[in-house]
């Protein structure tokens, strides 16, 4: 069985344990590299790509702040103009953060969002990535409709028994449009691929 | 031959991991919100599970006798590394969700319990076969976990949907977790007599 | 505020057994007797909050600047072995009488998935707090959310513990006796517990 302890076997097997442990590491850590950024970079563009209109070319990861708190974002060209924006935006949900990407088109039409990462209870608020009629009205939210949902006087339809998560998910999609209100004042003047 | 058989069934009701030696809850309560996520947890712990104990038989009979539990540790965790950088690369979905858990495999004690009850006594073949009879247990009791879960809380059985609408939340939540588990032991116990 | 929030969230809303499934085994294990309970409870108590600062500190200023983060999970398991040792001969010669009341639980400590799992978590997920925006916690927060966590832990198993000590009197059926009325116990208190959900 085990070999006997003094202090020389036992510092020399821990070193040797470790020493091997990491090349080990280290080989498997360099294959793998290149196919976990691809995947973490498909899965970004994958989100980005869900929430913009087809077809124009997507700018790097940009970041601006409103309110104190700095957002990332990506511009969408064609044409030589920005037709789109998504916004990378985060509240706080029921049962913590809420994460989405929200399309929004210049003119501050929201053109569609997802949602990247919740915690909402299952079954009530997580309702909020499969609930049709509430994940479908997000796509084409006209620009002069009221954000916020319908109890607080506005034109968001809430998910049912699930008022907070909506609240939550209404005002994400807000500070969205409130951004890019911020990055392009002169809204209405901007081209949009609804006008082509 | 049919010892060899033995070692990998015996997984399943003998020494079934969750059911009689009730090791390892944390992952079963956890991840178990539907079959597909406790099959894919069974199958990650499965996976270090069988490397730790051929790497262990291997290194056993080397090791001084009182730093063998840290050199373990070493081990397991560099296969559960293995195992993480593995899932971001090729089921970065998968890795998402079981999220926590897979880095917990290292605290897991079903394999520090099996490096020292079994690998470090027995040859690399029988500890292989070992940790993959006994990984399969695992995986099976988290699926029919993962199974019952999902049948009471969302009326469905690896994602496909047989009734309409929601199903009883609760089951879906951390009271159903230790509650199926509850009554699945006392099941367990039963058929057991 | 802050500190609040996140002590009200870490010990009832995300309480770690009853919502996050943390530190499941010796919950189970330990917590027949309402003594035994308390003692583990303080042992986790303050194994948590040290090896939160100190997984912190290495993650901060070795891991991150290196660029080795995917070793977090064996360089932290073994932070947490060692540190436990260290506690341990520390406190054999410091203090023996805490030594006799928190001693025999500390070699249980090291494969706590409780103690790893919060020192992962600070690490690597953003949290949301009030009306903040979701950030990673800086070293006085993890320190809060750890021991809050801790806090957390220890009621859980000290209500659970006093709950036991009662069950054990009365008459279960056969096929109940042991863990399946327990588990049946933590699922009610963790119905309980839920109603604590989304005050924060």
């Amino acid at each position: 069985m085990a070999a006997k302890s003094n202090l020389q076997n036992m510092a020399l097997c821990l070193t040797l344990t470790c020493l091997l442990c990491s090349a080990i590491l280290g080989m498997v850590y360099a294959v793998t590299k290149a196919p976990i950024d691809a995947a973490a970079e498909a899965a970004a563009k994958a989100a980005i790509a869900e929430v913009l209109p087809e077809g124009g070319d997507i700018s790097e990861a940009k970041t601006a702040d409103l309110d104190g708190t700095t957002y990332e974002y990506y511009e969408e060209m064609g044409g030589g103009q920005v037709v789109a924006y998504a916004v990378k935006s985060s509240t706080n949900g029921f049962g913590g953060n809420l994460s989405l990407m929200v399309g929004v088109l210049p003119d501050g039409t929201i053109y569609n969002t997802k949602v990247l990462s919740h915690s909402e209870t299952p079954g009530l608020g997580a309702k909020c990535t499969s609930d049709k009629k509430f994940t479908s009205q997000w796509n084409g939210f006209a620009k002069d409709k009221k954000l916020a949902v319908a109890k607080d006087g506005g034109d968001v339809d809430a998910i049912t028994a699930s008022t907070i998560t909506s609240r939550a998910y209404t005002l994400a999609v807000s500070q969205a449009r409130d951004l890019i209100k911020m990055l392009d004042p002169d809204a209405t003047t901007g081209a949009s691929l609804f006008d082509k | 031959m049919a010892n060899k058989l033995s070692l990998i069934t015996k997984g399943f009701i003998k020494e079934n991991p969750t059911f009689v030696l009730v090791l390892g809850m944390c992952p079963t309560l956890a991840t178990t919100t539907s079959a597909i996520n406790g099959l894919e947890m069974g199958l990650a712990t499965l996976f270090v599970l069988v490397l730790s104990n051929i790497a262990i038989s291997l290194i056993s009979p080397i090791v001084p006798d009182k730093v063998h539990i840290p050199v373990y540790i070493v081990v397991i965790a560099t296969f559960v590394t293995v195992l993480q950088l593995v899932m971001q690369a090729y089921t970065p979905s998968v890795y998402k969700t079981l999220g926590l858990f897979i880095p917990l495999i290292v605290v897991n004690c079903i394999i520090l319990g099996r490096a020292e009850a079994f690998a470090c006594k027995n040859n690399w073949i029988d500890s292989a076969l070992d940790g993959l009879g006994i990984g399969l247990g695992f995986t099976a009791s988290l699926t029919v976990i993962g199974i019952v879960r999902e049948i009471l809380g969302s009326g469905s059985v690896f994602g496909w949907k047989f009734i309409a609408g929601d199903g009883i939340l609760a089951f879906v939540m951390a009271p159903g977790a230790f509650m199926v588990l509850g009554y699945l032991l006392v099941l367990f116990n039963k058929i057991k007599k | 505020m802050e500190y609040f929030l996140i002590i009200i969230s870490a010990i009832f809303v995300n309480n770690i057994v009853l919502a996050q499934f943390l530190g499941i085994c010796p919950f189970l294990g330990v917590s027949n007797k309402l003594s035994t309970a308390s003692g583990m409870s303080l042992a986790v108590c303050f194994v948590i909050t040290l090896a939160t600062v100190v997984t912190y500190l290495v993650n901060q200023y070795l891991l991150v600047p290196f660029g080795l983060d995917f070793l977090q999970t064996i360089a932290f398991i073994l932070v947490i072995a060692a540190l436990v040792q260290i506690v341990e001969i520390v406190l054999k010669k410091v203090s023996p009488s805490l030594y006799q009341a928190l001693g025999i639980y500390l070699p249980l400590i090291t494969t706590n998935c409780a103690v790893l799992g919060v020192a992962i978590t600070v690490v690597t997920k953003e949290f949301t707090f009030g009306s903040a925006a979701p950030h990673m916690l800086n070293l006085a927060e993890s320190t809060v959310y750890a021991f809050a966590t801790a806090l957390g832990y220890g009621l859980a198993m000290v209500l659970f513990s006093g709950l036991r000590e009662h069950l054990a009197l009365n008459d279960v059926p056969k096929a109940f006796k042991g863990l399946p009325v327990a588990l049946i116990t933590v699922s009610i208190m963790a119905m309980a517990f839920l109603g604590f959900s989304g005050i924060v």
